[in-house]
């Protein structure tokens, strides 16, 4: 079985930050925004380095995603940066009149997603967005599981034309992509190889996904681990290969189990290939403060919830195929 | 500058366009198309620098209009046509399937001279601004105008944007409030007064002009002196005080018509009203 070490932690947000330095650098038509979040988005380098093209807009995000909307006529790809929370539910209408269903070419780039915000509590940790936003057409919806791939995939989201959601987080978490992988929008990476079950994860639940395929190894199931990096559009030729080999699927993120990734694999799956499948997401109820890990083991979303998770629907597949 | 009669038959055209539109689906908002219509017309045929027969939707060099109260798209999709955007014939299919004219404008059917979706109240501020920085970081020295209903004050996010622009010296653009005083449910002052909207333009660091949008030669006029206004560090706003329905007698007046549709016989009555100039579509 492939085997994923990590040096050091780091949080996604800082691999946003120097994505779009270094998006500033390369071009020209790259522009910033942030209501009053820039420090906690890691903007200021480039604010530092571009001030002309960076724009406070203050407490202010429905004016912040139409000022981004105008932005793009004249030809500027602007990337607006807050929290999950107000970069979603509180702009839904602004972001579907005046940038999904206008089909501008804003990257809404959201930090501070899911349970792992952590203290500040469930105003803030908000497990609806990847619904929210993969419901609106034209718009692509991404959720990258380390600084490195956070980095990667705020470069590639830039020549990407067309609105785009950017979800990454707080907390320092495992770094253990490579600096230098290609980061390509609705490709699939497939990290370990099995032929028992599948586990399809997303953001920060590739890393726990990668620890509970360890611990099912020494248990004698092999498990197939895929980082399901773009929600939409999904990958669908990576799960149906995947799950066709091993008949079974868990999926796992850091979001509401309505409307999140094991929704679209749900979906993806029952059209093409029905299969056994469980969920590892949060079920149908709010957060609350706490540190990050205690609130990911508070909520099931666990290494040890996904070891369950997987050893049923292997139980589950068992049975199923014998009918 | 055009001569000012054949201005106002453009007017009285784009009026029956309005009617005519409206009544064909049995839907649609005649009462602020017909109020702003002076507006609409200065706007496109006197005003602005456009670019009408190849629309590109970066208007680099060229001035841009972005309607935020996108219900009055009877008006702006007549306007846009007898402009030259698009064939006049097209006017038949406003609200229809399959046509480019939606009930609220949107680009999704490449509508030219549409550059956002509007219609969801509030928003079109805020892209007119965004538009307006583009503008200054091309260094491109044209101007962008939006048009507002004076019942989109009600939706907060105007108000940030207000602070916005003024915070940010965007002195490349000339908006436009229609001060009508009617919404769906009524007078603005009975569903929700909006108070002195000229000392809160003022009180949020505007320079704030006014004219009465339903005298043509005024409209101009003060239009023209908003362009002089521009580039000295704030935002303009011009309060534009207007009749709803004006130029059919029995829409004016009231808010009754801000979302109904003429029947035949009413439809009749206000053709009565305004002859026939242009052709119609």
């Amino acid at each position: 079985m492939k085997k994923y070490t990590f040096t050091e932690q780091k949080d996604t947000r800082s691999g946003f930050g120097a994505g779009l330095l270094e998006l500033g650098r390369k071009n020209p038509q790259v522009v910033a925004l942030t209501a009053d979040l820039a420090g906690s988005l890691k903007m200021n380098d480039f604010e530092k380095e571009f001030p002309e093209r960076f724009f406070q807009v203050g407490i202010a995000e429905a004016n912040m995603m139409g000022i981004a909307a105008g932005l793009t006529i004249g030809g500027k790809i602007p990337f607006t940066g807050t929290f999950a929370n107000f970069s979603t539910g509180r702009v839904y209408d602004q972001i579907r009149q005046s940038i999904a269903y206008s089909n501008k070419n804003v990257k809404i780039c959201a930090s501070h997603a899911g349970l792992t915000l952590g203290e500040d509590g469930a105003t803030h940790q908000i497990l609806e967005d990847i619904g929210m936003m993969k419901m609106l057409p034209n718009m692509t919806v991404i959720s990258p599981c380390d600084y490195n791939e956070t980095k990667a995939a705020t470069l590639a989201i830039a020549e990407h034309q067309g609105p785009v959601y950017l979800r990454f987080g707080r907390p320092a978490w495992p770094v253990f992509t490579s600096p230098d992988e290609h980061f390509v929008i609705g490709k699939a990476k497939l990290l370990i190889e099995g032929t028992d079950v599948t586990i399809i994860a997303t953001g920060h639940m590739v890393w726990k996904a990668i620890e509970a395929a360890e611990v099912l190894y020494e248990r004698g199931i092999s498990t197939e681990v895929i980082n399901m990096h773009t929600i939409k559009p999904l990958d669908e030729e990576a799960i149906l290969k995947s799950v066709k080999k091993t008949g079974c699927v868990v999926t796992a993120e850091e979001h509401m189990r309505n409307g999140g990734l094991g929704e679209s694999v749900a979906q993806c799956l029952c059209l093409n290939y029905p299969a056994p499948m469980e969920f590892v997401a949060v079920n149908d109820t709010f957060g609350e403060s706490g540190k990050p890990l205690e609130l990911l083991k508070k909520y099931g979303l666990d290494v040890p919830n996904i070891v369950v998770a997987a050893e049923t629907v292997v139980r589950r597949k068992v049975n199923y195929f014998a009918k | 500058m055009a001569e000012i009669a054949k201005l106002k038959d453009i007017c009285t055209q784009v009026r029956r366009d309005i009617v005519r539109m409206v009544h064909a689906v049995q839907s649609g908002h005649p009462g602020g198309s017909l109020g702003c219509t002076e507006y609409m017309v200065a706007l496109y045929f006197e005003i602005m620098d456009v670019n009408p027969s190849q629309f590109s939707m970066d208007g680099i060099g060229e001035d841009l209009f972005f309607l935020s109260n996108g219900h009055i798209s009877p008006l702006w999709y007549s306007v846009l046509s007898r402009k030259g955007y698009f064939p006049i014939s097209e006017l038949a299919t406003f609200r229809k399937i399959n046509s480019r004219l939606q009930g609220h404008p949107a680009t999704a059917e490449h509508t030219p001279g549409v550059r956002v979706a509007s219609g969801s109240l509030g928003q079109g501020l805020s892209v007119a601004c965004g538009a307006a920085l583009a503008k200054k970081l091309n260094g491109d020295n044209k101007l962008v105008y939006v048009l507002l209903g004076d019942g989109e004050f009600q939706e907060g996010p105007i108000w940030e944007v207000a602070m916005f622009a003024a915070h940010k010296k965007i002195d490349n653009l000339i908006a436009t409030v229609d001060v009508n005083g009617q919404q769906i449910d009524g007078s603005t002052e009975h569903v929700l007064s909006l108070g002195d909207l000229n000392a809160k333009w003022q009180a949020f660091g505007w320079d704030v002009l006014h004219m009465n949008g339903n005298n043509l030669e005024e409209v101009i006029s003060v239009l023209n002196k908003a362009k002089e206004h521009t580039g000295k560090a704030k935002p303009v706003v011009i309060l534009m005080k207007t009749e709803m329905g004006f130029g059919v007698d029995y829409m004016m007046g009231s808010h009754k018509w801000h979302g109904i549709a003429p029947n035949d016989d009413l439809l009749q009555k206000a053709l009565d009203q305004l002859p026939e100039t242009l052709g119609d579509y």
